[in-house]
Protein backbone atom coordinates (compact mmCIF):
# COMPACT_ATOMS: atom_id res chain seq x y z
CA UNK A 1 0.00 0.00 0.00
CA UNK A 2 1.82 3.41 -1.36
CA UNK A 3 1.07 6.22 1.18
CA UNK A 4 -1.29 8.74 -0.18
CA UNK A 5 1.57 11.58 0.34
CA UNK A 6 3.81 10.32 -2.05
CA UNK A 7 1.13 10.74 -5.07
CA UNK A 8 -0.13 14.00 -4.13
CA UNK A 9 3.65 14.68 -4.13
CA UNK A 10 4.42 13.75 -7.45
CA UNK A 11 1.03 15.43 -8.66
CA UNK A 12 2.70 18.87 -7.46
CA UNK A 13 5.99 18.34 -8.75
CA UNK A 14 4.07 17.53 -12.14
CA UNK A 15 2.16 20.32 -12.04
CA UNK A 16 5.30 22.66 -10.87
CA UNK A 17 6.60 21.20 -14.06
CA UNK A 18 3.71 22.34 -15.61
CA UNK A 19 3.52 25.82 -14.64
CA UNK A 20 7.40 26.61 -15.74
CA UNK A 21 6.65 24.97 -19.43
CA UNK A 22 3.52 27.49 -18.93
CA UNK A 23 5.67 30.22 -18.53
CA UNK A 24 8.92 29.60 -20.28
CA UNK A 25 8.08 27.89 -23.68
CA UNK A 26 7.44 30.23 -26.42
CA UNK A 27 5.68 27.62 -29.08
CA UNK A 28 1.76 28.03 -28.91
CA UNK A 29 1.62 24.49 -29.11
CA UNK A 30 4.36 23.51 -26.17
CA UNK A 31 2.22 26.01 -24.19
CA UNK A 32 -1.28 24.38 -25.05
CA UNK A 33 0.76 20.76 -24.19
CA UNK A 34 2.09 22.10 -20.34
CA UNK A 35 -1.77 22.64 -20.02
CA UNK A 36 -2.42 19.38 -20.46
CA UNK A 37 -0.14 18.20 -18.24
CA UNK A 38 -1.41 20.15 -15.68
CA UNK A 39 -4.81 18.74 -15.79
CA UNK A 40 -3.26 15.69 -15.75
CA UNK A 41 -1.42 16.40 -12.30
CA UNK A 42 -4.54 17.16 -10.86
CA UNK A 43 -6.46 14.26 -12.36
CA UNK A 44 -3.74 12.29 -10.05
CA UNK A 45 -4.20 13.86 -7.25
CA UNK A 46 -8.18 13.75 -7.51
CA UNK A 47 -7.57 10.00 -8.30
CA UNK A 48 -4.90 9.67 -5.06
CA UNK A 49 -7.88 11.28 -2.73
CA UNK A 50 -10.81 8.55 -4.16
CA UNK A 51 -8.53 5.71 -3.44
CA UNK A 52 -7.48 6.96 0.36
CA UNK A 53 -11.11 7.95 1.44
CA UNK A 54 -12.33 5.00 -0.49
CA UNK A 55 -14.82 7.04 -2.50
CA UNK A 56 -15.35 6.90 -6.21
CA UNK A 57 -16.74 10.62 -6.64
CA UNK A 58 -13.34 11.53 -7.32
CA UNK A 59 -12.72 9.21 -10.10
CA UNK A 60 -16.06 10.36 -11.81
CA UNK A 61 -14.38 14.09 -11.59
CA UNK A 62 -11.64 12.75 -13.49
CA UNK A 63 -14.10 11.52 -16.46
CA UNK A 64 -15.50 15.12 -16.52
CA UNK A 65 -11.65 17.13 -16.39
CA UNK A 66 -10.99 14.38 -19.54
CA UNK A 67 -14.16 15.85 -21.26
CA UNK A 68 -13.12 19.67 -20.80
CA UNK A 69 -9.52 18.73 -21.83
CA UNK A 70 -11.13 17.19 -25.15
CA UNK A 71 -13.23 20.04 -26.05
CA UNK A 72 -10.78 22.22 -25.22
CA UNK A 73 -8.29 20.81 -27.47
CA UNK A 74 -10.80 20.55 -30.28
CA UNK A 75 -11.31 24.40 -30.55
CA UNK A 76 -7.76 25.63 -28.98
CA UNK A 77 -6.06 23.74 -31.94
CA UNK A 78 -8.46 25.05 -34.69
CA UNK A 79 -7.34 29.42 -32.46
CA UNK A 80 -3.71 27.59 -33.30
CA UNK A 81 -4.10 26.92 -36.79
CA UNK A 82 -5.85 30.31 -37.14
CA UNK A 83 -3.18 32.18 -35.68
CA UNK A 84 -0.82 29.84 -37.77
CA UNK A 85 -2.71 31.08 -40.69
CA UNK A 86 -3.01 34.81 -40.43
CA UNK A 87 0.43 35.27 -38.12
CA UNK A 88 2.68 33.07 -40.04
CA UNK A 89 4.18 32.40 -36.82
CA UNK A 90 3.64 30.19 -33.82
CA UNK A 91 5.38 32.22 -31.43
CA UNK A 92 3.09 33.94 -28.87
CA UNK A 93 5.49 36.94 -28.79
CA UNK A 94 4.19 37.81 -32.43
CA UNK A 95 0.58 37.37 -31.25
CA UNK A 96 0.71 41.28 -30.14
CA UNK A 97 -2.70 42.71 -31.77
CA UNK A 98 -3.88 43.68 -28.02
CA UNK A 99 -0.78 44.47 -26.70
CA UNK A 100 0.44 48.63 -26.02
CA UNK B 1 10.95 -2.37 -0.44
CA UNK B 2 7.60 -4.26 -1.44
CA UNK B 3 6.92 -4.39 -4.97
CA UNK B 4 4.24 -1.92 -5.73
CA UNK B 5 6.06 0.62 -4.01
CA UNK B 6 9.25 -0.17 -6.94
CA UNK B 7 6.68 -0.05 -9.08
CA UNK B 8 5.71 3.26 -7.87
CA UNK B 9 8.91 4.99 -8.19
CA UNK B 10 9.96 3.67 -11.39
CA UNK B 11 6.29 5.05 -12.92
CA UNK B 12 6.91 8.55 -11.28
CA UNK B 13 10.50 8.63 -12.25
CA UNK B 14 9.40 8.33 -15.51
CA UNK B 15 6.44 10.78 -15.61
CA UNK B 16 8.96 13.57 -13.93
CA UNK B 17 11.91 12.77 -16.86
CA UNK B 18 8.96 13.28 -19.65
CA UNK B 19 7.69 16.62 -17.89
CA UNK B 20 11.26 17.69 -17.59
CA UNK B 21 11.81 16.55 -21.10
CA UNK B 22 8.77 18.25 -22.37
CA UNK B 23 10.06 21.37 -21.09
CA UNK B 24 14.18 20.54 -22.62
CA UNK B 25 13.07 19.92 -26.23
CA UNK B 26 13.36 22.85 -28.53
CA UNK B 27 10.63 21.02 -31.26
CA UNK B 28 6.99 21.24 -30.57
CA UNK B 29 7.41 16.77 -31.74
CA UNK B 30 9.26 16.03 -29.27
CA UNK B 31 7.41 17.86 -26.49
CA UNK B 32 4.16 16.23 -27.81
CA UNK B 33 6.30 12.65 -27.84
CA UNK B 34 7.44 13.86 -23.82
CA UNK B 35 3.57 14.01 -22.91
CA UNK B 36 2.51 11.21 -24.56
CA UNK B 37 5.12 9.23 -22.10
CA UNK B 38 3.80 11.60 -18.97
CA UNK B 39 0.08 10.20 -19.93
CA UNK B 40 1.11 6.40 -20.41
CA UNK B 41 3.09 6.29 -16.99
CA UNK B 42 -0.16 8.48 -15.27
CA UNK B 43 -2.32 5.62 -16.79
CA UNK B 44 0.21 2.80 -15.05
CA UNK B 45 -0.03 4.57 -11.95
CA UNK B 46 -3.86 4.66 -12.07
CA UNK B 47 -3.57 1.31 -12.57
CA UNK B 48 -1.66 0.47 -9.38
CA UNK B 49 -4.39 2.66 -7.42
CA UNK B 50 -7.00 0.40 -8.44
CA UNK B 51 -8.98 2.53 -10.93
CA UNK B 52 -9.36 0.56 -14.09
CA UNK B 53 -11.08 2.63 -16.03
CA UNK B 54 -9.55 5.80 -15.85
CA UNK B 55 -6.71 3.95 -16.45
CA UNK B 56 -8.29 3.10 -19.56
CA UNK B 57 -10.16 6.09 -20.31
CA UNK B 58 -6.77 7.95 -19.88
CA UNK B 59 -5.20 6.09 -22.92
CA UNK B 60 -7.67 5.68 -25.18
CA UNK B 61 -8.64 9.49 -25.29
CA UNK B 62 -5.76 11.06 -23.54
CA UNK B 63 -2.88 8.93 -25.77
CA UNK B 64 -5.38 8.10 -28.59
CA UNK B 65 -7.52 11.31 -29.61
CA UNK B 66 -5.84 14.16 -27.73
CA UNK B 67 -2.54 13.38 -28.28
CA UNK B 68 -2.90 12.49 -32.01
CA UNK B 69 -5.21 15.65 -32.56
CA UNK B 70 -1.82 17.95 -30.67
CA UNK B 71 0.64 15.50 -33.12
CA UNK B 72 -1.55 15.79 -36.52
CA UNK B 73 -1.91 20.22 -35.86
CA UNK B 74 1.99 19.88 -35.71
CA UNK B 75 2.42 17.78 -38.73
CA UNK B 76 -0.35 19.83 -40.43
CA UNK B 77 1.23 23.47 -39.42
CA UNK B 78 5.34 22.11 -40.15
CA UNK B 79 6.20 23.49 -36.94
CA UNK B 80 9.89 24.25 -36.61
CA UNK B 81 11.62 24.19 -33.52
CA UNK B 82 10.96 27.37 -31.49
CA UNK B 83 12.51 30.38 -31.86
CA UNK B 84 14.45 31.98 -28.65
CA UNK B 85 12.92 35.49 -28.35
CA UNK B 86 12.95 37.48 -24.68
CA UNK B 87 10.27 37.71 -22.47
CA UNK B 88 7.31 39.85 -22.12
CA UNK B 89 7.59 42.26 -19.41
CA UNK B 90 4.63 40.97 -18.10
CA UNK B 91 6.36 37.21 -17.67
CA UNK B 92 9.39 38.81 -16.58
CA UNK B 93 8.13 41.12 -13.73
CA UNK B 94 4.76 39.15 -12.76
CA UNK B 95 4.91 35.45 -14.10
CA UNK B 96 8.29 33.96 -12.96
CA UNK B 97 8.31 35.23 -9.02
CA UNK B 98 4.18 33.90 -9.00
CA UNK B 99 5.57 30.78 -10.58
CA UNK B 100 8.11 30.87 -7.78
CA UNK B 101 5.90 31.57 -5.05
CA UNK B 102 3.73 28.89 -6.21
CA UNK B 103 6.06 26.08 -6.02
CA UNK B 104 7.64 27.32 -2.97
CA UNK B 105 3.96 27.39 -1.35
CA UNK B 106 3.42 23.96 -2.62
CA UNK B 107 6.77 22.52 -1.27
CA UNK B 108 6.64 24.42 2.03
CA UNK B 109 3.07 22.44 2.52
CA UNK B 110 4.40 19.78 1.75
CA UNK B 111 7.53 19.28 3.54
CA UNK B 112 5.46 21.02 6.96
CA UNK B 113 2.41 18.78 6.55
CA UNK B 114 2.58 16.21 9.14
CA UNK B 115 -0.83 15.50 9.05
CA UNK B 116 -1.32 11.89 6.59
CA UNK B 117 -4.09 11.47 4.87
CA UNK B 118 -5.84 8.69 5.82
CA UNK B 119 -5.15 5.59 4.08
CA UNK B 120 -8.54 3.28 4.19
CA UNK B 121 -7.92 -0.63 4.29
CA UNK B 122 -7.94 -2.13 0.87
CA UNK B 123 -11.34 -1.12 -0.01
CA UNK B 124 -14.86 -2.62 0.46
CA UNK B 125 -15.55 -1.88 -3.60
CA UNK B 126 -15.07 -4.99 -5.60
CA UNK B 127 -16.02 -4.11 -8.91
CA UNK B 128 -14.54 -0.31 -8.90
CA UNK B 129 -15.43 -0.02 -12.37
CA UNK B 130 -18.89 -1.24 -11.78
CA UNK B 131 -19.77 1.00 -8.89
CA UNK B 132 -18.17 3.71 -11.07
CA UNK B 133 -20.80 3.42 -13.85
CA UNK B 134 -23.43 3.05 -11.07
CA UNK B 135 -22.23 6.34 -9.10
CA UNK B 136 -21.88 8.66 -12.79
CA UNK B 137 -25.50 7.80 -13.96
CA UNK B 138 -27.19 8.35 -10.80
CA UNK B 139 -25.20 10.72 -8.67
CA UNK B 140 -24.02 12.35 -11.15
CA UNK B 141 -26.46 12.33 -14.11
CA UNK B 142 -27.03 15.94 -14.65
CA UNK B 143 -23.47 16.90 -14.58
CA UNK B 144 -23.18 14.04 -17.43
CA UNK B 145 -25.48 15.54 -19.19
CA UNK B 146 -24.34 18.62 -18.76
CA UNK B 147 -21.04 17.11 -20.62
CA UNK B 148 -22.58 16.10 -23.80
CA UNK B 149 -24.07 20.19 -24.23
CA UNK B 150 -20.11 21.19 -23.89
CA UNK B 151 -18.94 18.76 -26.14
CA UNK B 152 -21.92 19.84 -28.59
CA UNK B 153 -20.83 23.67 -27.70
CA UNK B 154 -16.56 22.31 -28.71
CA UNK B 155 -18.15 20.71 -32.09
CA UNK B 156 -20.09 23.89 -33.16
CA UNK B 157 -17.22 25.89 -31.96
CA UNK B 158 -14.54 23.78 -34.01
CA UNK B 159 -16.88 24.23 -37.05
CA UNK B 160 -17.09 27.76 -37.08
CA UNK B 161 -12.86 28.02 -36.57
CA UNK B 162 -12.60 25.82 -39.04
CA UNK B 163 -15.08 27.72 -41.78
CA UNK B 164 -14.35 31.26 -40.92
CA UNK B 165 -10.95 31.36 -42.99
CA UNK B 166 -13.08 30.86 -46.19
CA UNK B 167 -14.92 33.95 -46.08
CA UNK B 168 -12.76 36.31 -44.12
CA UNK B 169 -9.08 35.91 -44.32
CA UNK B 170 -8.11 37.65 -41.42
CA UNK B 171 -9.02 37.39 -37.47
Amino acid sequence: MIPTNYYLFLSAILFGLGVVAFIFRRNIITIFMSIELMLNAVNLAFVAFSQAWNHLSGQVFVLFVIVVAAAEAAVGLGIIILIQRNRQSLNVERVDLLKL
Amino acid sequence: MNVPLIVFFALAAIAVLGAVSLIWQKHPIHSALSLIVVMVALAGLYLLMGAEFVAAVQIIVYGGAIMVLFVFVIMLLNAGAEERTSFSSLAKFAGVPLAAALLCTLAALMLTSHEQVQTAAQPGVTAPTKALSAQLFQEFVYPFELTSFLILIAIIGAMVLAQRDRKESHL
